[in-house]
């Protein structure tokens, strides 16, 4: 597989009047071609503005400090608003955001809207753009006969629906989904995520998915990741993530998740709250909540370490011992 | 502790209807009134000291029927006992003696909470309302009681702080404080965690069991979450369209669902194992509003597995096994395997 994107020692901080918010701390992590990953993780982790840097498109008070994001030879950090404007939003990487439901303009048909992204991207007649408005719609399961509707007319599936159909209005090879399902019913949740899946198969796209739900995230991604406190703490397949899980913090939010099967067992939960990201603890994030901690997790940051082939965790005692593992 | 299975609760028949709000040519052509029906007779036990777990998908009329049932709002007909009073018969005035009794959790401790009171003065509120300490010395020991109970150690930390300066989790835990400062027999906590992270969410539905036990409580647990109802409750009631569709033991209504509705939503819930692969969801559509209910089985035109009858008769709730009852025709072919559960009629590409 060719690597697509990469990304390395990303580094964002939001300034505030009460100083930096450290919400993205040296996170790496790249996307193969055709690979679906999973951006798992709290509200606050950092998950989605990691996907906002990825386009370029995070607040004016968040500044990049450092690190470099690599679009196959394009360095996304170094173009500039026009030029990232021209040449990757909506062509190369595309983004069905948060609550979609709510980013449709409720003045417009839902088939304007998406013709009008068409035709702002792309050199196209009228025409051709409204030929492939309906046949993306098709695509992700709406009645042609629909596309000329408001969206208060639509039910907050089609809203979804017809976000998704909008977010591949111009054959983009990356799509984020920024939790995607996080606002529907759980039968409308599934009928959307067999949608998300199979567009990824059929098209070959590369998406990422980013979920607090790691059953969402396990259903639909090839690879996850872990986020904690702006820092990423694991990343590997998604079976293996369930299977094996390494970091204490994973193997923490894996089992508080409750079951739906086999026998009711008390849940243990993680101690404690997610830290202040103006000033998160020293050394590792996670160690006042973690229950291996040592001395040397207050002072050093665990460097994120491959341990097996393809998993990679950081964690000084996971790293550096193998009985953690 | 022979008083564990008698029931405390016994909602018959609760009905909630909101009029739609008529326009100017409505009301001048005296139109009738159009009517949503949240809640469209619905009836179950709730057992002294158990859990009851209320589920179903936004707008199906659970919250409804969790503040219909302790008189928040006024229930357009059915009766509600509680023990053996009918608590939708008392005049206003006598509603409030059993407020200490009766209690009610939010979903929303960012919003349920005054932002304006401090930890002390919201879990001391309660106490004011309803005249109990003697002095201010006596609530504050009460107040710093239920602070420790619901795990805010050391309580003298919390009590002059603002809802602003704690996390949700910490916030919860203050409407539950002041849920339970009155020693109520009975509580109903309407998607108490939905607000709140997964690591977060567990330390408070274990808190919420644990005070169960210790307080002998009895209560009514909302959620749209299946996994949190599984979790939490002894009996479980599936709601649909403003009916009760199916009910009994969590095991028994959750392990062999006898209502396709329910085989729908256990079809769909996604789970964290990434080895289950999910087969076809036995449902097709949306659910439609409940201004405008189907005829016969309201469900029927979600229903793989929909016949004639269904389409003219309202199914009622029957009895499948001793406790356990489902509002289908087809219970008894569910139930025996005749139909297989999530096996689809030959012809039915749904999804």
């Amino acid at each position: 597989m060719t690597t697509l994107l990469e990304v390395r020692d990303l580094k964002m901080y939001y300034e505030t009047m009460k100083g930096d918010v450290k919400a993205v701390d040296n996170v790496s992590f790249s996307l193969e071609a055709g690979e679906s990953l999973g951006l798992a993780g709290e509200s606050g982790c950092g998950k989605t503005s990691v996907a906002l840097a990825l386009m370029k498109l995070q607040p004016s008070n968040a500044k990049v400090l450092g690190g470099s994001i690599k679009l196959e030879d394009m360095d996304v950090l170094a173009l500039d608003d026009d030029a990232i404007r021209r040449e990757v939003r909506w062509k190369r990487i595309s983004m069905v955001p948060q609550a979609a439901m709510n980013a449709l303009n409720p003045v417009f048909t839902v088939k304007d809207q998406i013709i009008e992204a068409i035709l702002t991207h792309e050199n196209v007649s009228e025409k051709e753009a409204e030929e492939r408005t309906v046949e993306l719609l098709k695509r992700v399961g709406i009645d042609p006969s629909r596309a000329g509707n408001y969206p208060h007319e639509f039910s907050g599936g089609m809203k979804q629906r017809a976000m998704i159909a909008m977010a591949l209005a111009c054959n983009p090879e990356i799509v984020i989904a920024d939790e995607p399902t996080t606002a529907l019913d759980v039968i409308v949740q599934a009928q959307v995520l067999k949608v998300i899946k199979t567009l990824q198969r059929e098209l070959g796209l590369s998406m990422i998915l980013i979920s607090h739900d790691l059953s969402v995230v396990a259903e639909t991604c090839d690879r996850t990741i872990i986020m904690y406190a702006g820092n990423v703490v694991e990343n590997t397949a998604t079976l293996e993530i369930f299977r094996h899980p390494l970091h204490p913090y994973s193997i923490g939010l894996i089992g508080a998740f409750p079951k739906l099967t086999g026998e009711r067992k008390r849940l243990e939960s993680i101690t404690g709250n997610p830290p202040n990201l103006l000033d998160p603890p020293p050394g590792c994030r996670f160690h006042p909540r973690c229950p291996h901690a040592k001395e040397v997790c207050t002072r050093l940051t665990p460097p994120l370490t491959e341990t097996h082939e393809s998993h990679w965790v950081a964690c000084h005692m996971v790293n550096g011992q193998q009985e953690y593992r | 502790m022979t008083s564990m299975t008698e029931a405390l609760v016994k909602v018959d028949g609760l009905v909630k209807h909101f009029p739609v709000t008529q326009s100017l040519l409505d009301q001048l052509l005296n139109r009738d009134v159009t009517m949503v029906k949240a809640v469209d007779g619905v009836s179950f036990t709730i057992k002294e000291g158990e859990i009851f777990g209320l589920v179903g998908e936004s707008g199906c009329g659970k919250t409804t029927t969790g503040r219909a049932v302790l008189r928040l709002i006024e229930p357009t007909g059915g009766t509600v006992l509680y023990g053996d009073v009918d608590l939708t018969a008392l005049k206003a005035r006598e509603v409030k003696e059993y407020r200490k009794d009766i209690q009610i959790i939010f979903q929303d401790p960012f919003e349920s909470l005054n932002p304006k009171m401090t930890i002390y003065e919201l879990v001391a509120e309660p106490l004011e309302i309803h005249s109990l300490g003697v002095d201010d010395e006596e609530r504050r020991t009460m107040v710093s009681q239920a602070l420790e109970e619901v795990q805010l150690i050391p309580p003298d930390e919390f009590l002059y702080r603002y809802p602003h300066e704690l996390s949700g989790g910490q916030r919860q835990r203050v409407a539950i404080a002041r849920a339970l400062i009155l020693r109520p027999r009975f509580v109903v906590a309407d998607e108490p965690v939905s607000m709140l992270d997964v690591s977060i969410r567990t330390e408070v539905l274990n808190l919420m069991l644990d005070l169960k036990e210790k307080l002998g409580l009895t209560i009514m647990f909302i959620t749209h979450d299946l996994a949190i109802a599984r979790y939490m409750s002894d009996d479980i009631g599936v709601m649909y369209l403003g009916k009760l569709i199916e009910y009994g033991g969590t095991h028994e209504v959750l392990d062999d669902p006898d209502h396709p509705y329910t085989q729908a939503l256990m079809a769909a819930v996604p789970v964290p194992d990434a080895e289950r692969k999910r087969g076809d969801l036995p449902i097709r559509g949306e659910t439609p509003q409940p201004i405008n209910v189907p005829p016969g089985c309201r469900f029927h035109p979600r229903c793989p597995y929909a016949f004639e009858r269904c389409m003219e008769e309202e199914p009622q709730l029957m009895e499948v096994e001793p406790g356990h009852g489902a509002a289908c025709f087809l219970h008894e072919d569910f139930h025996t395997g005749r139909i297989k559960r999530g096996k689809l009629p030959e012809s039915q590409d749904v999804a």
